[in-house]
C-alpha cells in the first residue's frame, strides 16, 4: 500500500549562538533516541551526525539566539526550507543569556576587549528567533525539559498542537506537594511568574526559582516584585533577578526596567 | 622554470559531531602544507564582560550556560574562585558530593564523545544513529552508560543540562542515604560497560601518528586530579593555580572567534584526558590501570588517535570512584557553609572532561563581580590541533581527497572540542607583536 511506503518525516535541527544544551536534551532522549530515528529521517544534526540531508524538512528544531548578521540570513533560508520551525529553549524563545548584552554597549566592550575589533562580527543586540521568522511553537526552559521536547516532537509529526501547559512553576510545586519556599521560608522566588515545566525543580531543592522557564501567560510581575521587596530585596537586585536566561522575554524585560533606577 | 606549484584545499565549513561551531581549512602548495586553521565561528557570546556587576553567588548559574556538555566542570571552577576569593574551604561530605557529581559529567560526557560523536569515525559511520543499524547493541551500551552518568548529576543536581542545586559552600539540598543507594545498581552496571567499551575502542584502527606534546593537567598529591591540585606539565611544570596567568598567555587570531592559548616561552600544550593519564597515571583506580594496561596503553599515550581509549578508561575510573564516594557517604550536617564575601581576588581550576578549565574573579566587599577571566580547554587545546592537522596532513599527502577530509575531521575530533566554550569569552591580555 501506498501508505506504509510513504517517506519518513525530515527532521532538521539548527544551531544559533547558544550553549548546546538543548540540543544535548535531544541526544539525552536515551531511551527513546534510537526509536526516534527510527520514525523520522535525521536530515540535518550536525551536533550528532555528519551526514545531512537537502530539505525541505518537515521539522526543524532552532536552538540559539541570532547574534550576527549571518546568522540574520541563515535563519531565514531555514525557515524557507521548512514546514514546522520551532524554537528549542530560552536562547531562541528570549535571546537567552546572550541578551543581557542588549543592556549594555556592545560595541564598546568588542572593542575593549578584542585587540583587533574588526575580526569581530557581532550585532548589538542579541534576539530570539520570532524577531526574524514566523515560529510555529516556541518551547521554554533554559534547558528545555525532554518530557516536554518528546511531546512537541510526537505532536508536529502528528499535526497537531503540543499540549505545553502555559501556568506557573507554583501549580507544580502544589502538585508535588512542595511547600511553598518564599511563604515557609522567606526564600525570594520567582516561581509565581515563571512558565512551568521543570517539575518544580528549585523549591523541590529548597531553591527558589531563578525563571529559567521565562514568564508564563500574562504573569504578575508587579505583584511579585512587591513581595520580593518586602522580604528585603532591593531595585538593583529585583533588576538582576529578572535579568538572566530570559532577560529578553518582553516580560521580564519590562519587570526589570520599572526597578531600574 | 618551474611550472607553479598546484594549490590543493581541504576545508570542512561546517564541523559535525563537535559541540559548537567550528569549520577547518588546509591549503597544500605542492608537497607542503602551507596554512592550517581550526575555524571557531561561533558567534562570541561574552560572558567575561556580562559577568561584571553581577553578585558573587550568581556566576555558578551563569558560567553553566557557557556549555550545556559541561555545565557542572563550570559550576566547580566557579565557586572554587569565589570560594578561594572569600578564604573558604569546603572539605568532608560535601566535597566528596561534588567530587561525585563531577564523576558523573564526566560518566555522560565520556560516553557521549566516545559512542556518539568519536566511534563512528572509526568504524567509518556517518553518525552513531547510522552505526545502530549494524550494531544496535553497541549504541544501547554506549546511551546507557551515558544515561548512569546523568543519573549521577539529576539526583544530586537535579538535572542532567545546568544543574540547579550547585552552591557557593556546598548544595541546597544534600541526598538522603537511600537515594545515594539507588545510584549504586547502575553504576556499577556501568563499570562493567566502561571496562568492555575500553577492550571495544582499544580494537580500532588507529592510524600511525604520535607528537611530542607539552601536557598539562592538575595533580592532586592522593587522588586522580578532578576538582583541585597543582598545575603539573610534562615539561616540569609545577605551580598553584593562581599562578595561572603567570604561565599561560591568550592572544586573538584573525580566523577564529576564540582565543588561542600558549604557554609563555614554550608554546602550544595539550590539555584533556591524555594529559590528565600521562601526569597522573599512578592515581588511577587499580581496575582503570587495569583496562589501559590491557588496551596496550603504556603510562603515557602520545597518539591523539587513542584519546578515545583514554577516554574509555577514564570512564572505569569515574564509574569505580563514584561508586566509592556513595559508598561512604554521610549526610553532612548541613548542605552548605557560609561564604561571606570580602574584597579580594580568587583563582579556580578544575578538570572538565576536555581539559583544564580556569576561572578567576574579582570581587567587592558587597560580593559584586568586578572582574572576570575564564579560560576553558577548547582554547587552550586549539594551537596543538592545528600542530596536529598540520603534521597529519603533511605525512598523508597521498590519500584521497575525501578519505583525508574525513580523518583531518577525525584529528580535530578527537579532542572532543567543545566551541561553544571556546566562545564564552572575553577579556584578556593580549600579546600583540
Ligand atoms: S536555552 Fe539555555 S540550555 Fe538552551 S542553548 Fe540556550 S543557554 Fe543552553
Ligand atoms: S524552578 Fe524555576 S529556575 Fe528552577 S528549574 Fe524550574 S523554572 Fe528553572
Amino acid at each position: 500500500m501506498r501508505r506504509s511506503r510513504r517517506r519518513k518525516p525530515k527532521l532538521a535541527v539548527w544551531k544559533f549562538a547558544s550553549c548546546d544544551g538543548c540540543q544535548l536534551t535531544v541526544l539525552n532522549l536515551e531511551d527513546e533516541l534510537l526509536a526516534l530515528a527510527g520514525a523520522v529521517e535525521i536530515a540535518h544534526f550536525l551536533e550528532a551526525s555528519r551526514a545531512t540531508v537537502r530539505g525541505p524538512y518537515d521539522v526543524s528544531l532552532v536552538e540559539g539566539s541570532i547574534t550576527t548578521p549571518h546568522d540574520a540570513r541563515r535563519i531565514r533560508r531555514i525557515r524557507e526550507r521548512s514546514r514546522y520551525l520551532v524554537t528549542i529553549g530560552a536562547c531562541a524563545t528570549a535571546g537567552g543569556i546572550q541578551a543581557l548584552r542588549n543592556f549594555k554597549d556592545v560595541r564598546e566592550f568588542v572593542s575593549i576587549v578584542y585587540a583587533k575589533p574588526e575580526y569581530i562580527e557581532t550585532l548589538s543586540q542579541s534576539t530570539p528567533i520570532s524577531n526574524h521568522v514566523r515560529v510555529d511553537f516556541e518551547l521554554q526552559g533554559c534547558p528545555i525539559d525532554r518530557r516536554q521536547l518528546l511531546e512537541v516532537l510526537t505532536a508536529f509529526l502528528h499535526g497537531r498542537r503540543p499540549n505545553v501547559p502555559a501556568h506557573s512553576v507554583c501549580m507544580e510545586c502544589k502538585r508535588r506537594g512542595v511547600v511553598c519556599v518564599m511563604v515557609a521560608r522567606g526564600v525570594p522566588c520567582l516561581g509565581p511568574v515563571t512558565q512551568a515545566g521543570c517539575g518544580a525543580l528549585c523549591p523541590g531543592h529548597a531553591r527558589g526559582c531563578y525563571g529559567c522557564f521565562g514568564p508564563m501567560e500574562t504573569p504578575n510581575t508587579a505583584s511579585l516584585a512587591t513581595w520580593l521587596g518586602r522580604l528585603g530585596m532591593a531595585d538593583a537586585s529585583l533588576v538582576r533577578v529578572f535579568r538572566t536566561f530570559n532577560a529578553g522575554a518582553p516580560a521580564f524585560r519590562a519587570a526589570a526596567e520599572s526597578h531600574e533606577s | 622554470m618551474n611550472p607553479e606549484p598546484s594549490t590543493k584545499t581541504i576545508r570542512v565549513d561546517a564541523l559535525a559531531r563537535v559541540e559548537g561551531e567550528g569549520a577547518m581549512y588546509v591549503r597544500v602548495v605542492g608537497d607542503r602544507v602551507a596554512d592550517v586553521q581550526l575555524r571557531i565561528y561561533e558567534p562570541p557570546r561574552f560572558f567575561e564582560a556580562l559577568l561584571r556587576g553581577r553578585h558573587f553567588t550568581e556566576a555558578v548559574d551563569i558560567t553553566a550556560r557557557i556549555c550545556g556538555i559541561c555545565p557542572v566542570a563550570y559550576q566547580m571552577s566557579a565557586t572554587n574562585a569565589m570560594e578561594d576569593a572569600c578564604g573558604v574551604r569546603v572539605d568532608g561530605p560535601l566535597r566528596d558530593l561534588r567530587r561525585l557529581l563531577y564523576c558523573g559529567e564526566w560518566i555522560q560526557s565520556h560516553a557521549l564523545h566516545v559512542y556518539l560523536l568519536h566511534a563512528p569515525d572509526f568504524l567509518g559511520y556517518e553518525s552513531a544513529v547510522h552505526m545502530a543499524r549494524d550494531d544496535a547493541s553497541t549504541v544501547r551500551r554506549g546511551l546507557r552508560l551515558k544515561k548512569a552518568g546523568n543519573a549521577v548529576m539529576t539526583m544530586l543536581g537535579g538535572r542532567e543540562v545546568h544543574p540547579i542545586n550547585v552552591r557557593l559552600g556546598g548544595f541546597y539540598r544534600v541526598p538522603t542515604k537511600s537515594e545515594m543507594r539507588a545510584l549504586a545498581e547502575p553504576l556499577k552496571w556501568a563499570r562493567d560497560a566502561a571496562v568492555e567499551t575500553v577492550r571495544w575502542v582499544a580494537g580500532f584502527p588507529f592510524p600511525d601518528f604520535e607528537r611530542d606534546y607539552e601536557m598539562v593537567a592538575l595533580r592532586h598529591p592522593d587522588e586522580y586530579a578532578i576538582t583541585e591540585g597543582r598545575l603539573a606539565s610534562t615539561r616540569g611544570l609545577d605551580a598553584a593555580v593562581r599562578e595561572f596567568g603567570d604561565y599561560v598567555v591568550e592572544e586573538q587570531v584573525p580566523h577564529s572567534n576564540a582565543l588561542h592559548a600558549t604557554i609563555r616561552g614554550r608554546g602550544p600544550y595539550l590539555v584533556g584526558p591524555m594529559a590528565r593519564y600521562a601526569l597522573n597515571f599512578d592515581r588511577l583506580s587499580p581496575l582503570a590501570q587495569e583496562a589501559a594496561r590491557e588496551a596496550g596503553l603504556g603510562p603515557v599515550c602520545r597518539n591523539p588517535f587513542q584519546s578515545i581509549v583514554v577516554r574509555a578508561a577514564e570512564l572505569v575510573y569515574a564509574c569505580d570512584e563514584a561508586l566509592r564516594l556513595i559508598d561512604r557517604y554521610e549526610p553532612p550536617d548541613r548542605p552548605a557553609v557560609d561564604v561571606p564575601p570580602r574584597a579580594a581576588t580568587g583563582h579556580g581550576c578544575t578538570e572538565a572532561p576536555r581539559g583544564i578549565l580556569y576561572h578567576r574573579y574579582t570581587i567587592d566587599d558587597a560580593g559584586t563581580i568586578l572582574d572576570a577571566k575564564i579560560v576553558p580547554p577548547t582554547s587552550q587545546n586549539q594551537k596543538s590541533i592545528e600542530e596536529d592537522l598540520r603534521g597529519f596532513v603533511q605525512a598523508r599527502l597521498d590519500l584521497p581527497h575525501d578519505a583525508l577530509t574525513w580523518q583531518c575531521e577525525q584529528a580535530v575530533r578527537n579532542y572532543d572540542p567543545c566551541i561553544s566554550c571556546a566562545t564564552h569569552f572575553l577579556r584578556v591580555d593580549v600579546e600583540r607583536t
